[in-house]
């Protein structure tokens, strides 16, 4: 960890994440976008975050790679309430009681 | 129709803004906790989260850091996990792109999950404001979510080894970043992208340095975008 240069990564990511950001607000005003690019855009985050999780899940870190039937449950109970409900909110509260409990109950 | 004020749209920002504290302060702690860990210090810490505030990204960097993958890859990838803010960047163009240039990068700075989310939800219901309300509205919604982001960093920095590895609050990493995805599975295509994408990540997970997953979420993108056409080739206007 100490041989990365860690304030030159820092200022990388925060420059490219502002650029990411700043790239259709503040050069495309409101003009509208090309169809095309806005399809692929549209999938991006539905993409992105499951192909990020999977690996979490399956594999977590914190049980040194062993898969977990509580993080399972939880994660399905997440997406299903979120799901059902519209609701970040709701959906985070529903995975972290099923995980507790799946834990409380010896999963 | 009663009109709104810029100041009104604030304050109904901030509320809507609250109740993402219940993710984004375990969040925040989270990184803290973990980077530290992984041999960070304080001001580190702090860099990352109030440079680059993008959790997601910040901890794939951290683990990546940990399996020690060259910097163009820790860099590449985490930036791929960004890449769906350009979505989001997109979609509030419409909304907030003739704002001065300066509100534009504020904008820009702050545009996570969280504001992102509340605002493009609030400017779908209400089309008719005009710019300025709609930037104090989606300002109202960071303004709660930004700074306790930071504070909640600071906390788990400094708590670190305080607090139990027995709680598992890494658990709430992952199911936080499904509990962005899940409400907006409205569509066959949203399934298809995600399930393609989740599917491909496990597949491809033996590729070294998370490549696997760059490659995954360009190929949930694809399926996303082909079943929205198959879709619309299918049922014409």
């Amino acid at each position: 960890m100490n041989d990365y240069p860690i304030w030159l990564i820092i200022a990388v990511l925060a420059a490219g994440t502002f650029l990411i950001r700043f790239s259709f607000i503040g050069l495309t005003g409101d003009r509208p976008l090309p169809p095309a690019l806005l399809r692929y855009l549209r999938y991006t985050p539905f993409a992105v975050l499951p192909a990020l999780v999977a690996p979490m899940l399956a594999w977590p870190a914190a049980t040194d790679g062993v898969t977990d039937p509580a993080r399972l449950l939880a994660a399905a109970a997440t997406v299903l309430v979120g799901w059902r409900m519209k609701s970040l909110l709701f959906a985070v509260l529903a995975g972290l009681a099923v995980f507790y409990g799946a834990v409380a109950l010896g999963f | 129709m009663p009109s709104t004020t810029p100041k009104k749209a604030y304050v109904s920002g901030f509320s809507a803004g609250l109740p993402f504290l219940i993710v984004v302060i375990p969040f925040g702690a989270i990184f803290g906790v973990i980077g530290m860990e992984a041999g960070l210090n304080l001001v580190e810490v702090m860099g990352f989260s109030v440079l680059v505030i993008a959790g997601g990204a910040q901890i794939t960097a951290l683990q990546l850091m940990q399996d020690n993958a060259p910097t163009v890859i820790v860099l590449a990838t985490a930036l791929a996990v960004n890449a769906r803010m350009a979505m989001y960047s997109a979609s509030m163009a419409p909304h907030v792109g003739t704002a001065p240039m300066w509100q534009k990068a504020l904008i820009s700075y702050l545009l996570v999950d969280q504001s992102y989310a509340a605002s493009v939800l609030k400017y779908e219901e209400k089309p008719q404001w005009d710019v300025a309300t709609k930037v104090a509205y989606f300002l109202g919604t960071i303004t709660p979510v930004a700074p306790m982001w930071y504070l909640g960093t600071l906390a788990g920095a400094l708590a670190g080894q305080a607090i139990p590895e027995s709680w598992s609050l890494d658990v709430a990493v992952p199911l936080a970043f499904l509990a962005i995805v899940a409400p907006g599975l409205r569509t066959v295509a949203h399934m298809a992208a995600a399930f393609t994408a989740l599917l491909a990540s496990l597949l491809l997970a033996w590729l070294p340095f998370s490549l696997g997953v760059i490659a995954a979420g360009m190929l949930g993108m694809v399926a996303g975008a082909e079943v929205e056409k198959a879709i619309a080739r299918r049922a014409p206007q």
